[in-house]
């Protein structure tokens, strides 16, 4: 029935199972919404078996990098990547929070000294749920809201 | 553990065998000092204190520890005399003065500074605070003082007392105590209690402990009373503060009941908190914990230089 309401791509990434309402934070974090970047599609509210909804994002042309696939999931931690060849998914994975989470979040301490001098801000994992990490330049724990604020 | 070369920046990254090392190590350097009266071990090597922020106290034992060494010792501190004020870079900074030193002692108003500064320079870097987080050599001289009052740290009753909501010292301390088995009392006004997620860490890993606002129903079972200074500049809000200003005071008249055997412990400097009357008592040991911190930071400070095989 998906497959109705969206077009299948011939190369590129389809992300599925992303939590409902959480696609468009994806497509942002991953600056998708660039006017020279390929055909985006998202579908939200799809029904899903797994999820009650979910969101999809399918992205013409373009593979993930294994940084962009950790900030999926720290939004989206239920998230699969198909990789697209041909039309076919020619691999599919599920993302995976990694243990610790380098360049890709800002600290919400506003006097952590990563927020201020030129450092590549680098987290590690405390608990995944809830999802809370801790910087590792201020010790400082972060918590889901404050994690989405700064991705 | 390999020593040379090794970065003092949290307690987060000691384990209990590397704390009973360091507190052995301050322990016999402190009786071959009083033997020896001086020590050589850090001869021609040079300490850079950098303070962005100034803490005399702590600058000056660090200051005393490297001289106690053999060592001597370059720095600034005050920021605002430094070319910070032209709007160099911690990074730079530390680079630059990694030239002139073999190893550097840190203190910055901001939360991660040591921990970049040790990443950035070659040479071994000391954390003596940053900002809220950390300072660990207070944490080391702290457990070295009560290991020396009573030969141990195992199966002591700690009483910590005042501001345990933002008191950087309490929770770090409490941190390390929990290698230990020992039983804590947190004793504090309503509004300053020990944060939750510290609590249930401690307890997770075994400690027993008790939340009270009574210091004189808790005192008899004490063999250390750990007292902190409810600091105004830590409160976000003044009413807050002049709500629980205060709140304890811990004179004779509070001691009557207590076990003879029991120690007072401050990080100094104190307002109110400890009544003069107490330093002439057989608890006062606070001036003794300043003293202790000399040989625990040079035992820190050898060992990081690699200079300490000899002992
Ligand atoms: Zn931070």
């Amino acid at each position: 029935m998906a497959e109705l309401k969206v077009t299948a791509i011939r190369e590129g990434t389809v992300i599925d199972h992303i939590p409902a309402g959480k696609g468009l934070k994806v497509i942002e974090i991953l600056r998708l919404n660039r006017p020279n970047g390929g055909v985006l599609l998202l579908a939200s509210n799809v029904h899903s078996g797994k999820l009650g909804r979910k969101d999809i994002v399918k992205i013409e042309g373009k593979f993930l990098s294994e940084e962009e696939v950790n900030k999926i999931a720290l939004i989206a931690p239920t998230a699969t990547v198909n990789i697209v060849r041909d039309y076919r998914v020619a691999e599919k994975f599920k993302v995976e929070i990694p243990d610790e989470i380098t360049g890709i979040l800002r600290c919400a301490n506003p006097n952590c000294v990563s927020n201020h001098e030129y450092t590549v801000s680098k987290f590690y994992v405390v608990s995944r749920e809830p999802l809370k990490v801790r910087c590792h330049y201020c010790e400082r724990t972060m918590e889901e809201e404050d994690i989405l604020g700064n991705l | 553990m390999e020593w040379k070369g090794r970065d003092v920046i949290s307690v987060r990254d000691f384990s209990k065998e590397d704390i009973e090392f360091v507190l052995k190590v301050a322990e016999r350097l402190e009786e071959e000092l009083k033997e020896k009266g001086s020590l050589d071990y850090a001869k021609g090597k040079i300490l850079a204190t950098l303070f962005f922020e100034p803490s005399t106290r702590t600058r000056l034992s660090f200051e005393s520890a490297m001289h106690r060494l053999g060592g001597s010792v370059i720095g600034f501190s005050s920021a605002s005399s430094t070319s910070v004020k032209k709007g160099e870079s911690l990074a730079d900074t530390i680079k630059t003065v990694e030239q002139y030193s073999d190893v550097i002692v840190i203190r910055h108003s901001m939360e991660g500074a040591a921990r970049l500064a040790a990443e950035v320079a070659e040479i071994p870097v000391i954390n003596a605070g940053d900002g809220s987080n950390q300072h660990p050599t207070q944490t080391l001289l702290d457990l070295y003082t009560i290991k020396r009052a009573f030969g141990r740290i195992d199966g002591l009753t700690i009483g910590l007392l005042g501001d345990l909501k933002y008191g950087r010292t309490v929770h770090s301390l409490a941190e390390a105590l929990a290698f230990y088995d020992v039983e804590l009392y947190l004793i504090s006004p309503g509004l300053l209690r020990m944060p939750k997620h510290i609590v249930e860490e401690l307890r997770e890993k075994g400690v027993r402990i008790h939340e009270t606002t009574d210091l004189e129903g808790t005192i008899p079972e004490l063999d250390v009373l750990y007292v902190t200074r409810i600091q105004r500049e830590r409160f976000p809000d003044e009413q807050e503060y002049l709500k629980v200003k205060g709140s304890y005071q811990v004179n004779c008249a509070v001691l009557k009941n207590a076990k003879e055997s029991l120690r007072i412990m401050h990080p100094l400097p104190r307002v109110d908190e400890i009544h003069p009357e107490v330093d002439r008592t057989e608890h006062a040991l606070y001036f003794r914990q300043v003293f202790s911190g000399v040989p625990v930071r040079m035992a820190l400070l050898g060992l990081t230089l690699g200079v300490l095989e000899g002992v």
